[in-house]
Order: structure tokens, then C-alpha cells, then sequence
């Protein structure tokens, strides 16, 4: 098992669902693919899905819902494997 | 003559436009200047490959593009601070590197600023639009195709000048880069509409650039700023912040409902209803082009003066770059 980080490639506002009266993305302990989105991060009015990056576990998100991220600031951890 | 294709987009990036020193004379028509939001990377990124200095480079905002070359290049990348590769290999910024046919330029996360500026030897060759190269995306005008780049877009070169890799811009001519920026401003047309408080917010606080921010306004994020009461004259809005519609000039700061200032830069909007309580110098315009979401502002008053000395050091700087980077 690794731990492997999911990054923001870009700065701007990170949401975990993809519209306020959804459910979440990606839960903690939830399986996820690599490609699976598990975050958007909305910048210049448009909306930029993150993908897992490695398929695994997620084991915690490491910013709070609508907090500003830099871009290469990573936001969530999954256990890859 | 058609210019060779020499450039292949594999991935655009976020937003990734054609830029260059801009398109001056139509603004009264509602055509914006456009042009490189930090035209002192513009210069320095062409200046390193040899071009002219206001030709036509790659403006690439929070993300890099990746790049296949079909012919040798030399290649700078100049502004923000995202870490150009050649097949994965780092090269330096504020500095001139050689590219092969069949590399590929990709970038590595920003890290500091906000726009890369790409030039490469012989400018990017796209037809000029009323004398510029730039993209004005909103009106769909210039640039490659009047839109970002997008994926498998093929963009043309033009003639190389004799070009050197390896040349460098002093590292005391290279911007300072920072989370904490002052900008400096003319205060007016429309600051009478604040009160002796409102003006104190405006200047006292330390604003954050809001995520919104693209290239036709900055919006930042603060206290609302006390106005003064008043019967709306003919032609005004009700609300304390509108005005009886007048020209937006390029750095003009207005204050919608009285909260989140917004500084309108190269693409904006050539006039409105909404007071504009003070402009940015324009060399300082350039600060603004590189702060990123959550770049901590303040706003610094000076008077007329102040801001003619402002602009003189500003063109004295662009000189010693001319001149660092001749021959």
C-alpha cells in the first residue's frame, strides 16, 4: 500500500460535491478508480474536475469544503493498491 | 507566405492565448487593448529569443500547456514561476533554452505569480487583427481563432531572427514575486462618492484577490466601503455606487454595490454605471497580471506626480532590460 496525494493542479476554490444538494464526490474509506473525480476546483468562473490520480482508498481530505487552494497544494490522500 | 506549423498543442492548459503588446486605438469602439496582462515579461520573454519585443507569445494563466515542436526553436519563459521542461527535463526561467523537432515543453506546477509568458524565436504567427496578434476572447477577436488554444491546435511560427539559448535577465531585473503586493493608484474620477471612511477602508485594508479574476477584471475581497447619500442625478442608477454611465479607462478600480473593488484590465469592458474611485498606475498593472487567488493587496494613493516619477523609473527598468539583453 502507498499513500498517494491527490494535488490541485490549479489555485481556486475547492468543492467536494458537484452542486450544492448532491452528495460528495468521494467519501473517507470509499474505493475509488484513478480516474474518478473526487474534487472541483473553480477558477476564472469555470468549474475543473481533480481526478483521484491512483486508483485505492481514500483515506482523508486535507482542505475543508470552499477553502482557496494553491495550485500543487495537495488536497486529499488515498491508499493506493 | 504561409508560416510553417511548428507548434502542436497536446494539452492547452487552463487558459492559454496568443498575446502581444496589445491593440491601441479602438478602445472608444469597445475593442479593449488585450494584450499580455504583464507586458514587462512580454518584453523580456521576446528580448531572450531574439524577437522583437512586443511580438506575439503564449500567455498561459495558473497551468502550463504541453508543446510538440516539429522544428528546432529557441524557447524562454518569462512571469510566473512554473518550471518550463523539454521531455521532462527542468530548464530555467528568465532564461533562453534550445528545443529540438520532437520535443515536448510541459510545465511543472505554478509556484509563484500567476501568468507564464512563452515566446518562442520567430513569434507565434497568427494574422493580425487590427494591427495585433493578441486574443480578445470575449469578442471571439484575434489571436488563433479568437479563443484559448484547445487541444490539437497547430500554431505557426514565424521567421527566426538569429537566436542564442542560455541568455539570462539579471536577477535584479526579474520581478519580485509575491503573496503580499502593494499597488499603486491615482485616486478618482468618482471618489467623492465615498465618505472620509470610505476612502480610509479603501486604502486601510489589505484585500484578497477573489478566484473570479480572469483578464477582464480583478475582484477582491473586503469590507464594503461607506458612500455618500445622495438623490441618483438623471441617467444614474439607484444604488449609491452608479453613476451616470462614462468611459472605463484600462486600470480604472470600480465598486459595484459598494463592495469587492474590481481593477479592470486589458480585456475589459469600455464603459458602464458603476463609480471608479481610483486607477492603477499602469506599470503597476503588471503586479496585478501576477497575483494569484488569495494575493493579500494594498492600495497605495499618489498624486499625479508620484505617478509620473512612477512611470519614468518604470521606463528607465524597461530600458535596462533592452539594453541587458541586446545583441
Amino acid at each position: 500500500m502507498t499513500r498517494h496525494e491527490v494535488v490541485s493542479p490549479i489555485p481556486g476554490v475547492f468543492y467536494r460535491k458537484p452542486d450544492p444538494d448532491s452528495d460528495v464526490f468521494a467519501k473517507e474509506g470509499q474505493t475509488v478508480g484513478a480516474e474518478d473525480t473526487v474534487c472541483l476546483v473553480e477558477v476564472m468562473k469555470s468549474f475543473h474536475q481533480v481526478p483521484a490520480g491512483a486508483a485505492g482508498t481514500v483515506v482523508e481530505f486535507l482542505v475543508e469544503n470552499e477553502d482557496v487552494v494553491d495550485a500543487g497544494q495537495p488536497v486529499a490522500v488515498i491508499e493506493a493498491g | 507566405m504561409i508560416a510553417p506549423e511548428l507548434i502542436e498543442v497536446v494539452k492547452p492548459g487552463l487558459s492559454t492565448t496568443v498575446q502581444d503588446a496589445g491593440r491601441t486605438g479602438y478602445y472608444h469602439l469597445g475593442i479593449p487593448p488585450s494584450g499580455a496582462l504583464d507586458q514587462y515579461s512580454l518584453r523580456a520573454a521576446n528580448l531572450l529569443v531574439g524577437n522583437p519585443a512586443g511580438a506575439a507569445v503564449l500567455e498561459a494563466v495558473y497551468m502550463g500547456p504541453e508543446l510538440a515542436f516539429a522544428a528546432d526553436a529557441v524557447v524562454a519563459v518569462t512571469g510566473a514561476a512554473m518550471v518550463p521542461k523539454v521531455n521532462g527535463a527542468e530548464q530555467p526561467i528568465w532564461e533562453s533554452f534550445p528545443v529540438s523537432a520532437g520535443d515536448v515543453l510541459s510545465f511543472a506546477y505554478l509556484t509563484a505569480g500567476a501568468r507564464a509568458y512563452i515566446a518562442v524565436s520567430g513569434g507565434i504567427d497568427v494574422p493580425e487583427v487590427l494591427g495585433s496578434r493578441s486574443t480578445y476572447a470575449l469578442g471571439a477577436l484575434g489571436g488563433f481563432s479568437g479563443r484559448p488554444l484547445a487541444a490539437g491546435d497547430r500554431l505557426p511560427v514565424g521567421a527566426a531572427p538569429p537566436a542564442s539559448p542560455g541568455r539570462s535577465v539579471p536577477a535584479d531585473l526579474r520581478p519580485n514575486l509575491a503573496k503580499d503586493v502593494e499597488v499603486r493608484v491615482v485616486m478618482g474620477l468618482y471618489d467623492h462618492r465615498l465618505t472620509a471612511a470610505g476612502r480610509a477602508t479603501f486604502l486601510d485594508t489589505t484585500w484578497d484577490l477573489t478566484p473570479v479574476a480572469d483578464r477582464i477584471g480583478f475582484r477582491y475581497a473586503g469590507p464594503e466601503l461607506e458612500t455618500v447619500p445622495r438623490e441618483p442625478p438623471f441617467g444614474a442608477g439607484q444604488d449609491p455606487s452608479n453613476i451616470v454611465d462614462a468611459p472605463y479607462p484600462i486600470g480604472s478600480i470600480q465598486v459595484p454595490g459598494s463592495v469587492e473593488p474590481i481593477i479592470l484590465h486589458r480585456d475589459a469592458v469600455s464603459g458602464g454605471g458603476y463609480m471608479m474611485i481610483a486607477t492603477v498606475l499602469s506599470g503597476d498593472l503588471d503586479v496585478v497580471a501576477q497575483s494569484a487567488p488569495k494575493t493579500r493587496t494594498r492600495f497605495v494613493e499618489v498624486d499625479l506626480d508620484g505617478a509620473l516619477a512612477a512611470r519614468a523609473d518604470h521606463r528607465k527598468r524597461t530600458r535596462r532590460l533592452a539594453e541587458a539583453l541586446a545583441g
